[in-house]
């Protein structure tokens, strides 16, 4: 039964990389870039839930929203002006940009929001369910993480395979050049990629500091290079490879805290991938694409 | 007849690559033009170049009276003039029907007038109905350019501007798609048309230019050139 719990805490904790993951890969099947500022967005979100729901004392559906808003904002906003510039430039010079936004969110918190850690309360008032006559207990935040995060995936998917401006993304994603001579205006679908990814960002923010309620400027930074992780983990660019990647991530993170030692649980992540990408380069789900001369 | 596309004295750098220089040409209203040349002549540049896909260094292209060469490429679709890019370059992803949907992307025109569309070009290229449904990357070759055209056709452009429709299909095939431009030509686009196949454009089209070097070398009327020993001689195969 120990087991149990432990397993499906690691799906929990998954879901939420799942999520986190989403803009990894969404930005980077459309605009073929790592936006390592990804997991500072998370942060940002998550302090506006703090002032707006934790101190502010508002609904934290309304809380979640305004966060999403502005993360939307954010997320457009350093696109336009870091990312857009370097459109033709070398892919390295985009990474080092993104690593430097990612260092600007962090240093700007901790100016406006200083280093002291906040304790987060947590946005879920969902109670525990419990089975097998009390021997398994799941948490609320569990079944919620659970349940945004397939309400998410389900609707996603359903947007990108059956919607005129999905169809765009998937267009931009194959073949800029023939996306464009469609019609499709290149830049407004990248905005859309960004929007999307950082409203999904403010809401994984919430979640990760309603289970793990301690905020600070550097909170962002640990889950997203693990949710990137799990992003290519489960095939970088594919969205159920995400999914995939953020729940196997969570359950093992989980599983070698549990069984095998806290310290080192992070380093067996990483050991996990390096032996998933030896054996399958593309990740789990994750397609070749074929360069074309 | 009223021209409809002007391309004057454009230069083009691919790369550090002076790939077009100083070329003018002009397609009228309801022609086939074509630009022939061999691999490296440019014909590519020129049409990426017209599409909007590459910037001019220098010069001007009009078309239907406005200048189009500051206009970004997906703007300049909206204005009727749409390409069948070299290699297909279909959606391999998507299905063969979200493809032809594709095209129809700048569309207002309402549900209705795009369904008709869509009857029109799986009347026009029947085998593009049987696999509606298929994705685009499982589709032969051939049936890979039909949906390109097809693609390209459901933006109802006025004019279609098409890259070497015929590379690496079957003999058979080609002329299959050289049927199709004489059909979609005759039902009112115009076509500028590349090709390195140049007997079989010769044959399509009213009017030429022969590409060598980013240069155009020679022009006329497509029976003369096809005549002229030169072009016999280099194009042609023939002594």
């Amino acid at each position: 039964m120990q087991f149990l719990s432990n397993l499906i805490g690691g799906v929990s904790l998954g879901s939420v990389y799942a999520l986190i993951a989403l803009g990894y890969t969404m930005v980077y099947g459309i605009a073929r870039m790592l936006n390592f500022a990804h997991g500072d967005v998370i942060m940002v979100g998550a302090y506006i839930v703090f002032f707006t729901f934790c101190s502010g004392g508002m609904h934290p559906l309304l809380a979640i929203l305004i966060a999403m808003a502005a993360c939307t904002l954010l997320g457009v906003t350093i696109e336009r002006v870091a990312y857009r510039p370097l459109r033709e430039a070398p892919s390295l010079a985009v990474l080092i940009t993104a690593i430097g936004v990612s260092y600007l969110l962090q240093n700007g918190a901790l100016l406006l929001w200083s280093a002291n850690p906040r304790a987060f309360t947590s946005v879920v008032s969902v109670s525990p369910i419990s089975l097998f006559g009390g021997q398994l207990t799941i948490p609320g935040n569990t079944v919620i993480n659970v349940a945004v995060c397939l309400v998410i995936m389900v609707g996603l998917t359903l947007f990108v395979n059956h919607t005129t401006p999905g169809h765009a993304m998937q267009a931009v994603s194959e073949d800029r050049g023939a996306a464009q001579l469609m019609g499709i205006n290149v830049n407004a679908t990248i905005s859309l990629t960004f929007a999307i990814g950082s409203a999904l960002a403010a809401v994984a923010g919430a979640l990760l500091c309603s289970s793990y309620p301690m905020l600070q400027p550097t909170t962002g930074a640990m889950p997203g290079i693990k949710a990137f992780t799990a992003a290519v983990f489960g095939g970088i660019g594919s969205i159920p490879g995400a999914l995939l990647g953020g729940i196997l991530l969570g359950v093992i993170e989980n599983l070698s805290k549990a069984y095998i030692s806290t310290q080192v649980s992070d380093a067996i992540v990483f050991l996990v991938l390096i032996v998933i990408l030896l054996i399958k380069p593309t990740g789990l789900l994750g397609k070749r694409r074929v360069v074309k001369v | 007849m009223a021209e409809m596309l002007s391309v004057k004295n454009i230069n083009v750098y691919y790369g550090s690559i002076h790939a077009i220089k100083n070329i003018t040409f002009h397609v009228d209203e309801g022609e086939i033009v074509t630009l022939i040349g061999a691999n490296g002549a440019g014909k590519t540049t020129t049409m990426h170049a017209i599409s909007g896909l590459l910037k001019l260094q220098s010069g001007e292209i009009d078309y239907c009276g406005q200048i189009i060469n500051k206009m970004p490429a997906h703007k300049i679709i909206r204005l009727g003039l749409a390409q069948v890019p070299e290699g297909r370059r279909v959606f391999s992803g998507l299905t063969v029907q979200d493809n032809l949907m594709m095209g129809a992307y700048t569309r207002k025109d309402g549900k209705d007038a795009v369904q008709n569309d869509l009857d029109m070009v799986y009347d026009l290229l029947p085998r593009l109905k049987e696999r509606r449904g298929q994705a685009a990357g499982t589709l032969s070759g051939g049936e890979q350019q039909m949906l390109a055209i097809g693609r390209a056709l459901m933006c109802k452009p006025k004019m279609l501007l098409m890259d070497e429709p015929s590379m690496g299909l079957s003999p058979l095939l080609v002329k299959e798609i050289f049927q199709i431009i004489r059909d979609v030509n005759r039902q009112g686009v115009t076509v500028l048309l590349v090709e390195q196949n140049a007997k079989m454009a010769l044959e399509v089209a009213n009017r030429a230019y022969v590409l060598e070097t980013g240069k155009i070398k020679m022009e006329g009327e497509a029976t003369e050139l096809a005549n002229n020993i030169e072009v016999r001689k280099a194009y042609l195969g023939i002594d």
